[in-house]
């Protein structure tokens, strides 16, 4: 590989970083450009809706890496530029500047962006969005002049925000439009429990309600209204209803997206020579258990963002590796720590561990016998217990699940997986 | 400002200069010390930046609380009686010249 062979990746965040760090690793010694939208360095996000509102963070603990990596592992960057065109038969990438950077491989990580709120009243200062670290700033320094906010949707961005407000002072409501929070993600059980650990800690939570508008005077935000007309005071407002995958580029270069773009377990596009990674991938995953999990999964999480760029990495390196991690993620609210492994499903077997009342416990998902997925509040271990369960396809009756007196790390010992025909080894 | 020495997997030592009050895992991040991942950011959630303490140094640090025990449970490594999160170990003035070993493995 020669210099004049550079690997140019758009987008400078979780994936795109990983992804350079690891195409170094794995000895590629061309010229790595990664190309961000933001002047600054890729950094956390995490804390931009958790210890960022509530002053736990301050912004010079957020860099993901030092300046020293970057000019240590030959990565160079292009900050505050936009990537416009790809130029797929010719290999070469232009910027909103107007330079064209030529590639021998183009990654794109590009990832996603808020859902603009679809009513009226999205403009009036005081209404936020929460993407970037510069975003989350400005809703610090408005927060910190407001004594009650509107939060607009119940996933897990607008949650912590809630958490977060309210644990300094602010009193929010949570407006969402389906009939419970979290409802893409969690059955339930578990958005009744985590409902309830909001209203307790004074978090008004108004579900089932549609957004009529937010309404302003004097050109700032001073209330919700709801569908039914209600409305809800607040000097403030976050947006957090979703993201839209940044596609277009590789849509408009004639590479195939649906929902983010497509990409095989190691990261392919359509297009030869380009690769995706992250929250923007649309990934056919080959499965991380043998319970079958194999189907496209377009994730939003830290620990999806890595492993695709591990992927593509090993693309790069000629030695294709796919990505075959059982998924996870996290969310901190107030003192709850919800951990996620594995992608639960609407039939699955929901089965509780421990006890709901003392904020520590586990729900299980079995499927066809087999631990699928698990979530769990306040139980790290188990977490961590978990993503090796579900690898290991770990067999689970549904009253071993909920008896905790059942010790889960014995499924563990022995083979993963028991072959039927080999009673011999059940330990 | 106290130092940190890291000995990492392929033995050689990297020292760093902390910053009192931040975290020992904020030191490896910000020295570009390799072998500390760090997922989560340092809010105690992944256990991939776990290290062995000096044992010298052990009783000036304190004990890991009971989220950090359950993580250690999960770790990639080995788990010993000297392991902790580096996340979780705040740097103090006592601990200059504090030496940890990198794992081999985070995940």
């Amino acid at each position: 590989m020669s210099s004049d062979s550079p690997l140019v990746i758009v987008g400078a965040s979780y994936a795109g970083l990983q992804l350079a760090a690891s195409a170094r690793e794995s000895g590629y010694c061309g010229r790595i450009v990664m190309v961000g939208e933001e002047e600054r360095l890729p950094y956390q996000r995490p804390p931009l809706s958790k210890g960022l509102l509530t002053g736990k963070s301050s912004v010079d603990m957020l860099p993901l890496r030092s300046d020293a990596f970057y000019r240590d592992s030959g990565i160079e960057t292009v900050l505050g530029r936009r990537a416009v065109r790809i130029d797929t038969s010719g290999r070469r990438l232009s910027l909103d500047d107007g330079q064209t950077l030529a590639y021998a491989w183009l990654a794109l990580t590009t990832g996603a962006r808020c859902r603009p709120l679809p009513v009226p009243g999205a403009e009036l200062a005081g209404v936020h969005m929460l993407r970037t670290l510069d975003e989350s700033l400005a809703l610090a320094a408005s927060a910190g002049q407001a004594k009650t906010a509107c939060v607009i949707g119940g996933g897990f961005i607008g949650l912590e925000v809630a958490a977060a407000l309210q644990a300094r002072g602010v009193r929010v409501t949570v407006v969402e439009a389906q009939s419970r929070l979290l409802a893409r993600s969690v059955p339930p059980i578990m958005s009744d429990y985590i409902r309830n650990a909001h209203e307790s800690r004074g978090v008004r939570i108004e579900t089932g309600r549609g957004l009529r508008s937010l309404r302003g005077e004097d050109g700032g935000v001073v209330a919700a209204e709801l569908a039914d007309g209600t409305a809800i005071p607040c000097e403030l407002a976050v947006v957090g209803i979703g993201v839209i995958p940044n596609d277009e580029l590789a849509r408009e270069a004639g590479i195939a997206v649906d929902n983010g773009i497509l990409v095989d377990a190691c990261g392919r596009t359509s297009s030869e020579r380009v690769l995706a990674a992250g929250d923007v991938a649309n990934m056919l995953h080959a499965g991380w258990g043998p319970d079958g999990a194999q189907g496209r999964y377009r994730f939003e999480s830290i620990q999806a963002a890595n492993d695709s760029a591990k992927a593509c990495a090993s693309v790069i390196a000629g030695h294709p590796a796919p990505c075959q991690s059982v998924p996870w993620f996290w969310s901190d609210q107030f003192n709850l720590k919800f951990q996620m492994a594995g992608v639960p499903q609407p039939a699955d077997q929901v089965v509780l561990r421990g006890s709901m009342d003392n904020d520590k416990f586990c729900l299980i998902y079995l499927r066809a016998g087999r631990v699928a997925a698990v979530h769990t509040v306040n139980r790290p271990a188990d977490h961590m217990l978990a993503r090796r369960l579900i690898a290991a396809g770990a067999k689970l009756s549904g009253e071993q699940a909920a008896d905790e007196q059942f010790d889960l790390k014995r499924l563990l010992a022995g083979p993963a997986v028991s072959p039927p025909a080999a009673p011999q080894s059940r330990a | 400002m106290p130092t940190i020495n890291f000995l990492l997997a392929d033995g050689t030592t990297r020292s760093v200069e902390a910053t009192t009050g931040r975290s020992v895992m904020e030191a490896a991040i910000h020295g570009n010390v390799r072998g500390i991942d760090a997922e989560c950011g340092g809010c105690c959630s992944c256990a991939t930046c776990h290290v062995y303490v000096d044992e010298s140094y052990l009783p000036l640090i304190p004990a890991a609380d009971e989220m950090e025990d359950e993580l250690l449970q999960g770790v990639a490594s080995e788990r010993r009686p000297e392991s902790r999160l580096s996340c979780q170990l705040i740097v103090s003035p006592a601990l200059d010249g504090l030496t940890v070993s990198v794992p081999e493995s985070q995940s």
